[in-house]
């Protein structure tokens, strides 16, 4: 068959080629990065499109270990980078600049809660919209046991040390697993829509929980929340690591133990997120999942074929569940301030898109859409509240629009919903599959009439489709 | 069987009826009587059960008599409950009538229902700014405010149809699902951009200050107790019957109820007869978005200030209310508002009287109930079929 190129496209199938040259994308790869750095590193607070450029540049940073996952070089050269964008760059960055220290810790918790409700959502089918209670369950587990306020477990004197965090990570895990599969008991026979709903419901049940229990016994202090939770201890030898890493790059703190203590966030953030990463993967090879996967395209066929279908629908409820309690008692030792407003169900949500639009059941791509997703919400939208006010101090006038007239109830930090949905309407209409689709996913969906037509009417139900 | 079909309809001895008599006992006094039934039943149910409660705490605080309590609360509690009820009758009614025809949760109903609040909100806002509210005529306002916010939010459900589900129709079902959720985020934050945009605040208030016939309380007296009843819950249980009887005949008593009712049984064959399909579909749309919208208005009359954010709470309840009766079964949906609303007035009026429970956990109440009723009765108190097919 003859190839039918236009004229246009011969030269960009030429640098195709080019670029895919091992030597060559390697070239790139280090150019690419190195230009991000430099940014990076040459971005001033002061300037007045700061906000602009930081937007630009930090999600470019960001972004890179995804690009050099995808380019084609050797796997060796590709552990090297990313280990060395993850270990290394990236604290040099936040050093540098806090503010992308704790963008990256907050990324590193979506991504492992996204991972989470992965194992749930995607592996098994499950729709869960109540995800963010597991989390809410870690965190006011550290919260509850080490927070100053006026609660039973302050006052009768059982708050514990900083140095348990480490067992309390462990212990979050195990409690968050018993929450999941309390979760899981009374919905095994639900699917599809009521399990979502059901799901909801429990959300919203253990944040009004959150906020109620502090009469007749205080435990969670109400809706003031618990404030002055304990951060975890740093030791001596991490903060003068720090302050010499500093010195090094010639920078001088004037206080260095946020930093070292940020530092350390990070570092156990990333260890929690490769520790997910680790057993999601090794669970979706399993016999487990498997099972999961049979479950999620067809319940009777999979109950037909000996699928343990109790055992294996809680079993998902309490892995996606455990990690997310890991993952709250991080956030709360961070925040070092829980109140029931953070468990809201826009979090929910918010996780739930991270997944989709990464795309549903795959790893990687849940990693990517926790990224973009959590900078779009903690980045991109304030930063454009930041330069709206920076633009409105100035008195800029743009194509003859003065900014200062821009309404202050219209600031685009607090739209965070209106592009949440947007994306998700976005995603399911023009690509269900993800930015980085699931291969088996792909295949399926592929093979899916998606019935446009007017004419059409009412197809067969898809392989998917599930209760009626 | 799709039940969207039984509706309120009439047993079939009816049929031997003279056609006028038949008329006025199909389409007026049965449902009306159903009403009444419902009504009756889940008050006396939850009355005997508040004097077992009674009778089994007489005194959950010191000094108080748990069943003096009741007894003076008891009419109290059956008119707020009933108007409750209805308004989540009315926004069931929006997620059943989907349901029934598509089998499909349409999560954003409970935002149509927020925007035939806003909508009533500005009608009212614009008619008390022209300063003409006054010489208003009090039914001729309330029918305006209610058929305007009626056909807003039907137009929005059509269109929300259109856009986000029929392109996803026959895909998997999570995706029709998703994208729901998506609508519903995207209708919160740009109804708040809107108002936020043309009135720099989007806590709406309705200017129901100016009109002392919508405020003023009305002394109802009981035996030996008064109860202080607002003018607005009669409009809204008065409202509600009205659009629900309109709603009967609609479904059971004209050619497009029947298309619906075809529909909802089997889309093929219904298209093989001649139906058109998707008229149908955005028809059906049009009408649950409609009641979402009448509830809306009404609702934001009834308390006085509304937010982009109100939905949620009241969707979520009167999607338990379409549950509790069998979603998918119109009948079903009013039982479930009533008992629902009537539940919640009860136990908001007991509960105070306990010390470690209080107010507070009445929306848990709310997803304890939807809970519960899917585990143990996932086809709801007048069943709908929710097993799968194989």
């Amino acid at each position: 068959m003859a190839t039918v190129t236009s004229a246009a496209q011969q030269p960009i199938r030429a640098l195709r080629n080019w670029a895919a040259r091992p030597a060559v994308a390697t070239a790139l790869i280090l150019l690419y990065l190195a230009v991000v750095l430099l940014v990076l590193r040459g971005l001033d607070r002061r300037h007045l499109w700061f906000p602009t450029f930081s937007t630009l540049a930090f999600p470019a940073f960001v972004l890179s270990p995804f690009i050099v996952m995808s380019a084609p070089i050797s796997r060796r050269l590709k552990t090297i980078l990313i280990g060395g964008l993850i270990l290394i760059a990236m604290p040099l960055v936040g050093i540098y600049d806090t503010s992308y220290l704790e963008l990256a810790i907050q990324i590193c918790i979506f991504t492992g809660l996204a991972l989470g409700l992965n194992i749930v959502v995607g592996f098994a089918g499950l729709l869960d919209l109540g995800y963010i209670a597991f989390f809410a369950v870690g965190a006011y587990l550290w919260a509850m046991f080490t927070s100053q306020a006026p609660t039973v477990i302050n006052i009768s004197g059982l708050l514990v040390p900083a140095w348990t965090f480490p067992i309390f990570l462990i212990i979050g895990v195990g409690i968050a697993a018993v929450t999941g599969i309390l979760l899981g008991l009374p919905v095994l026979r639900l699917r599809g829509d009521y399990l979502a709903i059901v799901t909801l419901g429990f959300g919203e049940m253990i944040r009004v929980l959150a906020r109620n229990l502090d009469q007749p016994i205080n435990f969670t202090n109400g809706a003031q929340g618990l404030h002055n939770v304990s951060p975890p201890p740093i030791p001596e030898i991490w903060t003068s690591f720090t302050s010499s890493t500093a010195n090094l790059m010639g920078i001088s703190l004037a206080n260095v133990t946020p930093v070292a203590q940020q530092l350390l966030f990070y570092f156990v953030g990333v260890l929690i997120v490769a520790i997910v990463v680790v057993v999601a993967r090794r669970l979706d090879d399993s016999p487990i999942g498997r099972a999961w996967t049979a479950i999620r395209e067809d319940e009777v066929a999979a109950i037909a074929m000996g699928v343990p279908l109790v055992k294996m629908k809680l079993l998902a409820f309490a892995a996606g569940a455990s990690f997310a309690g890991a993952i709250g008692v991080l956030y709360a030792a961070k925040q070092t301030f829980v109140s029931p407003e953070s468990f809201s169900l826009i979090q929910s949500i918010s996780i739930l898109a991270m997944v989709i639009v990464g795309g549903l059941g795959g790893i990687r791509g849940v990693m990517l859409g926790a990224a973009v997703v959590t900078l779009l919400n903690l980045q991109v939208l304030k930063n454009m509240s930041l330069q709206l006010n920076a633009l409105r101090q100035m008195d800029f006038v743009i194509f003859g629009f003065h900014v200062q007239n821009w309404p202050t109830q219209l600031e685009p930090a607090k739209y965070e919903r209106l592009v949440f949905g947007l994306l998700l309407i976005i995603m399911m209409i023009f690509r269900p599959t993800g930015i980085l689709p699931e291969p088996r996913r792909r295949i399926e969906l592929q093979h899916d009439d998606v019935v446009t037509d007017e004419d059409d009417v009412s197809p067969a139900p898809g392989p998917m489709v599930g209760a009626n | 069987m799709a039940s969207v079909s039984r509706g309120l309809a009439a047993p079939s001895w009816s049929l031997r009826l003279p056609p006028a008599v038949r008329w006025v006992y199909d389409y007026l006094l049965y449902p009306i009587g159903q009403m009444l039934v419902f009504i009756i039943g889940a008050a006396v149910v939850l009355t005997l059960l508040a004097y077992l409660l009674a009778a089994l705490v007489p005194e959950p605080r010191p000094n108080i008599i748990l069943a003096d309590q009741i007894s003076r609360q008891l009419p109290g509690m059956i008119i707020s409950g009933i108007s409750i009820g209805f308004v989540y009758a009315m926004i069931a009614l929006g997620y059943t009538l989907v349901y029934g025809v598509l089998k499909f949760i349409n999560f954003a109903h409970s935002e149509i229902f927020m925007v035939g609040s806003v909508v009533g909100f500005e009608i009212m806002r614009r008619i008390a700014d022209s300063g003409t509210l006054q010489q208003w005529n009090p039914v001729v306002l309330i029918v305006t405010v209610v058929l305007v916010s009626m056909l807003v939010s039907g137009l929005l459900a059509v269109l929300i149809e259109r856009i986000a589900y029929r392109p996803l129709r026959g895909a998997p079902r999570l995706v029709p699902l998703i994208s729901a959720i998506g609508i519903s985020f995207f209708l919160i934050d740009f109804v708040r951009a809107t108002e936020a945009i043309t009135r720099n605040d989007f806590n709406l208030r309705y200017p129901t200050d100016q009109l002392p016939w919508l405020t003023q309380s009305v002394a109802l007296q009981f035996g030996t107790t008064t109860v202080n009843v607002k003018p607005t819950s009669f409009i809204v249980v008065g409202g509600a019957v009205l659009t629900l009887l309109a709603l009967n005949y609609f479904v059971n008593g004209t050619k497009l109820g029947r298309g619906i009712r075809a529909v909802a049984q089997d889309q093929t064959t219904a298209a093989l007869m001649g139906i058109n399909v998707n008229f149908m579909i955005s028809l059906t749309f049009f009408v649950g978005g409609a009641f979402g919208g009448a509830a809306g208005s009404l609702f934001g009359m009834n308390v006085g200030t509304v937010t982009p954010y109100v939905g949620f709470i009241p969707g979520i309840k009167a999607f338990t209310a379409a549950v509790l009766g069998g979603i998918g079964n119109i009948t079903g949906a009013l039982l479930g508002g009533l008992t629902l609303g009537l539940v919640e007035a009860f136990l908001n009026g007991v509960l105070v009287y306990f010390p470690a429970l209080g107010q507070r956990y009445t929306d848990i109440f709310a997803f304890s109930v939807l809970i519960l009723i899917l585990i143990f009765r996932p086809s709801g108190l007048l069943g709908e079929r929710v097993d799968e097919k194989v």
